[in-house]
Order: structure tokens, then C-alpha cells, then sequence
């Protein structure tokens, strides 16, 4: 610590010989692009430090930003692992990234053209046909089609290091369906509100105009005003789904999965409640060879029959062109320095890492006598050589424990096997242990084509080593991010995804997805459906509370209507149906994240956990009845931000409908229960506290619970929201304003189907709704559910 | 020699299945100097809501029919009239199986009858030790590539047995080679495992045997429905050669070739995707009848 309160973060922090490190010069100087950083860190103490970081933490829970790891079925969500502290790009590294990069993604642009056109790569002999014939991303139904918009790459992302002269070099190209670029921005937003004072300084370059820049370029492959552009994911399972519903929300685009869409006449179709809307630009997030189960990957559950055949027709721009994964191959990297000089008659600006494939005899020479510094990994790998750690090893580990073992593996093997120089990597300051200390990183890229051709984010995602080991091989062991800054010379304008103030237009209205209604429509129903059971229990529990030890035949009742969905409360307080119920509304959540906000995700998720937290250990009674009243006023909170702030497009109305034909169901059920001549003593109580009427029935009649009111408050009140018949009047309100709820002035057969239920009912008295009654309208709500599901939901 | 083929493949949904989208490789090829397609004709029953036309990357026929509805049952059928050309008898000019990886390098190319595509496993068709070892014990005598080939389809032909009720067009080479039985998709399948794992390029063939033999000789087997044999190159001068482990022969008039692949996969006679299927039975007939 220094005087005036000055901070020092940094003492101590000492970059290791012979490694550049990103904040330091060797002589222990604060780098120009970080000396403003760093000033600034230094009037921060601890405690304030603290503070921020908390926020930045607590930003990102919020927003829920989680990754997914595959092969880990516990830890599904993992919290995002940020570094607090940036790395620092000063502006004349940003450019020479940039200027090596634009000629790489050109590089790798005719590289694709050459392998899916005229071949000459290889005929040539400078790729070996093996490396492209063998390779599993080398998808042959697409050889000879070329991309309607001309161009088969269109997002990349490149990984990299620095060397330790200083320069940068490529890890790896990313070309298949490049992640990272939603987590940078959500990097950037907790960083920001980490350092806010110094961020809004303003001359650090803001995020938003690459992406409105890429989104004007996608908008612009599009042939017609009409036609779409969707977002084509593998689904909820996948490890960056959360990035593709984030990049769908920022951009505005559909959110689609294969089972979306379907091909007709030669055009990829998106299946929606109105019928098949055609779609033209998909911005695919899923690895090519998944794309169709029909001409690729057979086995592929999270493909579109018949996607190959529209690209054929000319009619669907993939962004990027399926097979480009081929671009990706780690032997290709022994080859492209050459390759760019016959393509583009230049060396490469920017080298990437020296790979050897041992498929020649020279450089498998090399890597058996050069095997101490060397990485050996498979040939056709398309992973980053830190990212592959069953199989990259270093040659240095091989060759201790079998030196000749090695060499006749590379004699028998070698086309499979490539030798990758054992790299070091540039550290970057990471806090650690209450200081600053030197992390070794990587750097990830971004590069998008817009009309002015390719331009790269001014920003990334650096990723921070677990230890102090600077080889790229100890990055297998994990570790945590980084937003990127770049700095500018001047101060930048702030920037947004909304263009200028003088281009206002309202965007068209989106379709709305078969597959995105159906989850609302049964987020609807489960929620629902858990606040029916969760409010009988508390009748129990709190009639529990009054009786004792005393039988009463009303907890006898109560218990077996429960019984009826699968729900005991004498043995579980709060029973296991019912968390599943809510992690059923959860996981139907969870599939159409991209039309939720954060605060219905949020609130949805505390309330699934709530549930599951306090299974255990409550007493029968009164304390399992408070806790009960509890989540009653957490669902309550969902369900209000859902009324309260809800867009009212399509997508509302079916969780709407999915709500109401739940509560009209469970409510004809508790009657026909609880309001039967044969219920014991105070069940007419019981139906209307599960009906959470108790001060509607009192104002309203000022009598004591009989048959007569019970029936009409519940049953046939169109004031009182818990009765059927305002359920079954909202179904009929929202079911007219459907699509295809009329055809040729002809009523549909759902609009049919419950105006017939809503009028049957309307006409009928009190003393006429009996069981029998009750029990035919369940049937006739159920037919309902049919009927959407048939007409609007497949 | 002149064909009339026929051939039905029929498939039967239960419960009938919903929409869905198919591809079928039916048609023989024409290949100049061997065979000429004369005439010929795939159609489908019920008639498809879309039809397309094309042939695929190696350069085969497809038909691509897609049905908007559900269906119960799907017929696709073929009529063709073929004349496959008799071929002069093959000179062996292979090089040694040890200089054959040598030729290889020399043909650099990415071109449908490229050797490069058929040495690496595909998706039904891997290299294996067991059968590598198999491939190796049964072809030791031999002094060229083509020998080699000849060799381990006659082996094959004595050690695994013809029976069509063993497999089903999912089982996998090494169940096949282990229980040494199977119909012609399996003795293909084996010898395609087993050439990869020499190091001999290997495509799969499928294609239709004329029905009832001349007479005077045996009726091949596998002639009741659709066949398969392989195709095998042997270097630069003697190029590809297609042999047949089911009959123990070269593949000569008596074949006529629909379709080349890397396996089964490939050029199935019928790939169909369709949403919310159950079980389903198929039936085949074929009928090669060569004009008098």
C-alpha cells in the first residue's frame, strides 16, 4: 500500500522471463494502452473493489448467464467464470490483429470455394486429398453448390496468441458455427458495471455497431423485404444455447430448431400458428453435418429433411455455408502458409502455430526429433489444441515414458497425427489471492462480413489460465474470462443496437413458432396447475393445524382429491409432484428463453428452487402451511410480470389460454368434489379457500357458505377471475384473436368448440351444475386442449 | 447382353406414419465401356406432393419424393432395360500391396471415382483389428494388389455362409464377420472392413444379378432381391475392379451396377425421414430378365 490512499495492486506483480505480458514491459513498466486502467485501479481499496466485483457477479446472475456443460448431467448450469479485471488492447495491436485477420478470413473464404468447387487445392498437391477426402467435415452433397449470396463464410472467429516477440499467431480457426460472441457482450455489460466511472470515460470502443453492421449484412442477404431471417440452434441441451437465445433477443431474429422447419418446393419453411412461413438466412449455431438427416448425418434428431435440397434450389443462405467445419481441420494449418501465397500471391500477415502433419516423410522426421517441443494430436481434430486434452498430449511426456513407442506410432500412424509446436502464451493480470498477478491467456476474435467486406470486433473474450503455466497445453485445465478492451485514440460515441434517431420503424410482427407456442401454452398450464395443488395443500395443512391429533373427515376428503394427481401430503409436506410440476414449467420456460425477460426467467427459476429447497424438514402443519403460502406469493410474482409486462403477441395468448383451460379444469374438479351433496362438513369452505375467494364470497352474499352460493361465486361469476366461466370467456377471447380462428367467415372448430362450452354453461343455474355436470365440462375443456394442440401446436 | 428389370421396393407404416421425405437410388447407371442404360423409369405410389431428379456426388441416380400427409404404405418401383457390355479379361498390372500407397499419392483428387474417398472408415464401414488380422492370415500368398483383392474374396466366400434370415441391413460388419454369415450387404460390408484395412481403396456397389442363370449354370445367390458387391482399386494401371464375395467372381454380365458408395449408407435403395413413425415392414421383388 502506497500513501495518499493510493492503491497498490500490482506490487509484487512480476512478468515471467522471457514471457510478454500484456500490462508489463519487462523492466516492470505499466504498458501506455493500461497506464490510465491502472491509475484508476490504484484509488480503489479493497472493500470497493469488492463491491464492484459483487456487482459484476451479481449482473450476471441476474441476467442469467450460465454455461452448459455437456457429459456433466449435475452441474447442468455452471455459473459464468469472469476475471473482473480486462485485458487491455492498445490500438496499434487491435489494427495488426485486424489486418492479419481480414486476409485470413479471405484466405479460408477461397479455401472453402476451392474444396467445395473446382478442387484445385488438391490436384494441385498442396492440400493431400487424404486430409480432405477422409475428413468427416468434408460433407460431399454439398460439393459444386454455390452460396446464393456468393460467399460462403460470413461469421468467424479466430483464437490467438501472442508469441514472445510480441506478435500475434492463430491458435485456430473457427469457421464451423463460432460461439462467444453473445458471452463478449454479456462480458462486457458486468464489466462495465464493474468499472462504470472509468468505462463511460469513453475511449474504450463500444460493441454494437459490429452487430448492427452483421445484422445490416445478413438483412441484406435476404432476397425479399418479406423473407426472414432465423437463428438455427441445436436446442436447449446445447452448451451455448444460452448465447444463441441472447444473440436472438439483441438481433431480433427467430430463434428456431430443426423441428421448426420443414422443406417444401425447395424452400425451408418455419412452422408457425398461422401455417408455414418461408425463411430465408439462417444463422446456423448447430455443426453442419446435423443440419439434415436426410443427405447428412442420419442419426441427426436436430435436423430438417431436406435442408440440403433448399440450399441446392437456391433458396436459403447458411451462414456459414454448411461443411465449413472442414476449414477447421488442425493438419490444414501445416498447409495454409503456402496456400495463401498461391491463392493470394502474399505470405500470411498474421502466422498461425507451426504444425507438422506426419503424413510426409520430412516432417514427421521433424516431430519424432523435435518431440520434447512439440504438441502430437490427431490430424483431423477440429478442436483447439488446449480444448482436446484426451488426445493432444505433449511430445516431450510421450517420449520419457517410450521414446521408440513413439516413433512407431508415428511410422504406422502418421497421415492421422500432426506435431504442433509447444507454444507459450502472453499472461495478462488477473486478480488473484487479493492481487493482481500475471495469467497466462488466450485471445478470441471475432471477424463479421458487412457490406464494406470483413470487420472485426473491437473486443473478444480473453481466456485466463488456472496457474502460472504460460504453455498453451496448460489451458487444458480451465479457468475464467475476460472482456477485451480496445483503446481509442479519442473519445467514441456511445452506440446501441437501435440505429439513428430519423429511422423509426415498427418491426414487423414476428411468427410465432408451432414449437415456441406449444411450451407457452404448457408453461401456462404448469404453473397453474402447481398453484391449484400447492393452494389445496395449504388447506390441508392449515386444517392440520386446527384438528390435531382429532380425525376429521374433511383432511380425509382433501387428502384424496390430492390423491388424484399423484400428490400425498401425510407423507411429504411438499410433495415431489409438486416440483415437478414447476420444473416442468421450467424446463417449457427453458426452450423458449429467447421471448422471455430476464425478471419471468428469474422469478420462474427462484420459484422451482424455493420449492425443491423446502421439501425437506417442515413440520405438518402450521409451518408447512406458511411455508406454502410462501411460494403462493412467489407464483403470484410470476404470474403478475407475466400479465403486467408481457408483450401481447401471439406467444402470450397461448400461455394465456394455457392458464386459463388449467384453472377452469381444476376449478370444475374442486367442485365437483367439494361441492357435492355427499362432501363432509366444511367443504364448500375448503372450495372456496382453494379458490382463494373467501373475500369475494363474503362481500358478495353475506351469508355462510351454502351449495347455491359456493357454486355460483365459482362456477358461474364472470366477475370473480377464479370462476369457469370467466376462465372459459378469457379462452374464447384470446382463441378469437388466433390465427385462422375464422376461415371464409366460417368459424374454426376450436372457435366452435368453446363458444359451445362457454354458451352450455353461461345458460345454466346453480342447482343444475351437479357432478355429472362438472364432470362432462372437464371432458369438454380437455377436447379444447385437443383441438389447439391439433390445429396449433404439431 | 440386353436386361428387362423390375424391381418393387414396398414399405408398410404401422400405425401410418406422418409426413415425410425420401431418396431413392434405383436406377442403374450408365457407364461407358460397360454398361448403357436404355430405358428407365422410378416411380413412386402413392404419387409424391414433390419430385425431384439429380444424381448425387459419386453419380448416381437419385429420385428425392416428399409427402406432405401421412401414409400407410410407400411403394417405389423400377422398370429399365440395361445392356451390359462383356469386358475384355483384366491384366493384372497392380503393383504389390506395400508399393500401392505409393500410387495413391500420385492420383491427387477430390473426383467422384477418386481412390481417396473409400480408404477411411465411414459411417457403417471401420477398419478392424479382427478383421484386418483375418484379412492379412488369408491373403499372405499374394504377390499383387489384384491377387490380394481375389484372395480375400474367395476366403470370405469359404468361411462365412450365405443366409438371409442371420442379418438385417442394420447389423454391423464385425457381428457379421464374427458369426461368419450374412447376405450380400454383410459380405460386402466385411470385405470392404477388411481391404481398408490392408490399405486398399474399397467402395460398396449395389446393384441387381440377373435372375435365373444360362443354362447349364447355378443360380447366383442373392438374385431374389437387390445386390451388392465391392469395387476395389488396385493402382494406377489396373484401376478399380469389382468383385462379388457373395459368388465368389468377378462382377461381370451377369451384374448390372445401380449405384457406387463408400458403404450401404450410401446407396441405400430407399432412405426415408419421417415425422412420427412406428413400426414398419418392408418387402422387395426383382426380376432381371435378359432379351433372347
Amino acid at each position: 500500500m502506497t500513501g495518499d490512499g493510493e492503491q497498490d495492486w500490482s506490487g509484487g506483480y512480476a512478468p515471467q522471463p522471457g514471457v510478454p505480458d500484456e500490462l508489463m514491459t519487462a523492466d516492470g513498466s505499466i504498458r501506455p494502452a493500461w497506464a490510465a486502467f491502472h491509475a484508476h485501479l490504484s484509488r480503489l481499496d479493497r472493500d470497493e473493489l469488492s463491491r464492484r466485483f459483487a456487482l459484476g457477479d451479481q449482473y450476471l446472475r441476474d441476467a442469467g448467464v450460465f454455461f452448459r456443460q455437456y457429459g456433466d448431467p449435475d452441474a447442468t448450469e455452471r455459473a459464468w467464470p469472469l476475471s473482473h479485471i480486462p485485458m487491455i488492447l492498445g490500438r496499434q495491436d487491435h489494427g495488426a490483429i485486424e489486418e492479419g485477420l481480414v486476409q485470413r478470413a479471405e484466405l479460408l473464404e477461397r479455401v472453402m470455394a476451392d474444396l467445395y468447387g473446382a478442387g484445385s487445392l488438391v490436384r494441385n498437391g498442396q492440400l493431400p486429398a487424404r486430409l480432405v477426402a477422409q475428413n468427416p467435415e468434408w460433407l460431399r452433397p454439398l460439393v459444386g453448390l454455390t452460396p446464393r449470396g456468393g460467399h460462403f463464410l460470413h461469421f468467424l472467429a479466430f483464437e490467438l496468441g501472442r508469441s514472445p516477440d510480441g506478435t500475434w499467431f492463430v491458435l485456430g480457426d473457427r469457421t464451423q458455427a463460432p460461439s462467444g460472441a453473445g458471452f463478449a457482450v454479456e462480458n462486457r455489460l458486468a464489466t462495465s458495471r464493474v468499472f462504470p466511472d472509468f468505462y463511460a470515460r469513453g475511449d474504450i470502443h463500444r460493441l454494437a455497431g459490429f452487430f448492427r453492421r452483421f445484422r445490416d449484412g445478413l438483412n441484406d442477404l435476404k432476397g425479399a423485404e418479406a423473407e426472414r431471417i432465423g437463428i438455427l440452434s441445436p436446442g436447449p441441451l446445447n452448451d451455448t444455447y444460452f448465447e444463441h437465445a441472447y444473440i436472438a433477443r439483441y438481433l431480433g431474429f427467430m430463434l428456431l430448431e430443426g423441428e421448426d422447419l420443414i422443406v417444401r418446393d425447395g424452400r425451408v419453411m418455419v412452422r408457425t400458428v398461422a401455417g408455414p412461413q418461408p425463411v430465408d438466412v439462417l444463422w446456423r449455431r448447430l455443426d453442419s453435418r446435423f443440419a439434415d438427416p436426410l443427405e447428412l448425418d442420419q442419426a441427426s434428431a436436430i435436423g430438417t429433411p431436406g435442408m440440403v435440397g433448399a440450399i441446392r434450389s437456391g433458396n436459403l443462405t447458411m451462414v456459414n455455408a454448411l461443411g465449413s467445419g472442414v476449414l477447421e481441420t488442425r493438419a490444414f494449418l501445416a498447409f495454409l502458409p503456402r496456400i495463401c501465397r498461391a491463392l493470394l500471391g502474399e505470405p500470411l500477415k498474421m502466422p498461425n502455430i507451426a504444425t507438422w502433419w506426419c503424413g510426409q516423410t520430412a516432417e514427421r522426421d521433424y516431430t519424432k526429433a523435435n518431440a520434447h517441443r512439440v504438441m502430437i494430436g490427431p490430424a483431423m481434430s477440429q478442436r483447439l489444441p488446449f480444448e482436446d486434452e484426451e488426445t493432444t498430449a505433449l511430445g516431450a511426456w510421450a517420449r520419457d515414458s517410450a521414446r521408440q513407442a513413439v516413433d512407431d506410432w508415428l511410422d504406422r500412424e502418421g497421415a492421422h497425427v500432426v506435431g504442433q509446436e509447444a507454444v507459450t502464451l502472453s499472461t495478462t493480470p488477473a486478480f488473484v489471492d487479493g492481487r493482481l498477478r500475471p495469467r497466462p491467456m488466450t485471445l478470441r476474435v471475432f471477424l463479421a462480413r458487412g457490406a464494406e467486406g470483413w470487420r472485426m470486433m473491437p473486443g473478444g473474450y480473453a481466456r485466463i489460465g488456472l496457474g502460472d503455466d504460460p504453455t498453451a497445453i496448460g489451458m487444458q485445465a480451465g479457468g475464467s474470462v475476460a472482456d477485451v478492451w480496445v483503446r481509442a485514440d479519442e473519445s467514441v460515441s456511445p452506440e446501441s443496437m437501435i440505429a439513428g434517431p430519423a429511422t423509426f420503424t415498427r418491426a414487423r410482427r414476428g411468427v410465432l413458432p408451432s414449437r415456441a407456442a406449444d411450451n407457452l401454452y404448457w408453461l401456462g398450464r404448469y404453473v397453474d396447475r402447481a398453484e391449484s395443488a400447492i393452494r389445496m395443500l395449504r388447506c390441508y395443512h392449515l386444517r392440520l393445524a386446527e384438528s390435531g391429533e382429532r380425525p376429521a373427515p374433511i383432511l380425509d376428503r382433501i387428502a384424496g382429491y390430492l390423491a388424484q394427481y399423484g400428490l400425498d401430503p401425510r407423507t411429504e409436506p411438499i410433495p415431489a409432484g409438486v416440483c415437478a410440476t414447476l420444473d416442468a414449467a421450467q424446463a417449457s420456460a427453458g426452450k423458449v428463453r429467447d421471448r422471455f425477460s430476464v425478471d419471468g426467467w428469474t422469478a420462474l427459476t427462484g420459484l422451482a428452487r424455493a420449492a425443491r429447497d423446502s421439501t425437506d424438514r417442515l413440520a405438518p402443519g402450521d409451518e408447512t402451511a406458511r411455508t406454502l403460502g410462501e411460494l403462493l406469493r412467489q407464483i403470484a410474482g410470476f404470474t403478475g410480470l407475466v400479465q403486467d409486462n408481457m408483450f401481447r403477441f401471439t406467444g402470450w395468448r397461448f400461455l394465456t389460454i394455457g392458464r386459463a383451460l388449467e384453472r377452469a379444469d381444476r376449478m370444475a374438479a374442486v367442485l365437483a368434489d367439494f361441492a357435492d351433496p355427499g362432501a363432509p362438513a366444511g367443504s364448500l369452505d375448503v372450495a372456496v379457500e382453494a379458490a382463494d375467494s373467501v373475500m369475494s364470497h363474503r362481500r358478495r352474499y353475506a351469508v355462510e357458505t351454502n351449495r347455491a352460493t359456493v357454486v355460483d361465486l365459482l362456477a358461474l361469476d364472470t366477475l370473480n377471475p377464479r370462476a369457469i366461466l370467466h376462465q372459459l370467456g378469457r379462452i374464447r377471447e384470446q382463441v378469437g384473436c388466433l390465427p385462422g380462428a375464422e376461415v371464409e367467415g366460417q368459424m374454426s372448430d376450436l372457435s366452435r368448440a368453446v363458444l359451445r362450452a362457454h354458451t352450455g354453461l353461461a345458460v345454466r343455474m346453480p342447482a343444475d351444475i351437479d357432478t355429472p355436470v362438472l364432470t362432462d365440462l372437464r371432458r369438454e375443456i380437455a377436447g379444447l386442449s385437443e383441438l389447439l394442440g391439433r390445429d396449433y401446436l404439431r | 447382353m440386353i436386361y428387362d428389370i423390375t424391381a418393387r421396393i414396398t414399405t408398410s407404416y404401422i400405425p401410418a406414419a406422418g409426413a415425410g421425405r425420401h431418396v431413392v437410388r434405383l436406377e442403374p447407371l450408365s457407364i461407358p465401356g460397360t454398361q448403357r442404360l436404355i430405358a428407365g423409369e422410378v416411380r413412386a405410389d402413392p404419387p409424391p406432393d414433390e419430385r425431384l431428379d439429380r444424381t448425387d456426388f459419386f453419380g448416381n441416380a437419385v429420385t428425392e419424393c416428399a409427402y406432405l400427409a401421412g401414409l400407410d404404405a410407400l411403394t417405389f418401383s423400377l422398370r429399365a432395360t440395361v445392356e451390359r457390355l462383356a469386358q475384355p479379361v483384366t491384366l493384372d498390372l497392380s503393383p504389390p500391396l506395400p508399393r500401392l500407397a505409393a500410387e495413391l499419392d500420385e492420383r491427387p483428387s477430390l473426383a467422384a471415382d477418386a481412390p481417396h474417398h473409400f480408404l477411411a472408415a465411414s459411417d457403417r464401414v471401420a477398419p478392424l483389428p479382427a478383421i484386418t488380422r483375418y484379412a492379412r492370415e488369408v491373403t499372405a500368398g499374394a504377390s499383387t494388389t489384384l491377387e490380394t483383392v481375389r484372395a480375400l474374396g474367395a476366403a470370405l466366400h469359404r468361411d462365412m455362409s450365405f443366409d438371409p434370415s442371420a442379418t438385417t441391413v442394420e447389423t454391423l460388419p464385425i457381428e457379421a464377420f464374427e458369426a461368419r454369415h450374412g447376405v450380400c450387404q454383410d459380405f460386402a460390408h466385411v470385405m470392404i472392413a477388411a481391404l481398408r484395412g490392408l490399405g486398399v481403396p474399397a467402395a460398396y456397389v449395389s446393384g441387381f444379378l440377373r435372375t435365373l442363370p444360362p443354362p447349364g449354370q447355378e443360380r447366383l445367390e442373392g438374385a431374389d432381391a437387390m445386390h451388392a458387391w465391392i469395387r476395389a482399386w488396385t493402382g494406377i494401371e489396373t484401376g478399380w475392379i469389382e468383385f462379388d464375395p457373395t459368388n465368389d467372381c468377378l462382377a461381370g454380365t451377369d451384374h448390372i451396377v445401380v449405384g457406387y458408395g463408400r458403404d450401404y449408407g450410401d446407396v441405400a435403395p430407399v432412405r426415408g425421414i419421417l415425422r412420427l413413425s412406428g413400426r414398419q415392414k418392408g418387402t422387395q421383388a426383382v426380376d432381371v430378365v435378359p432379351r433372347p
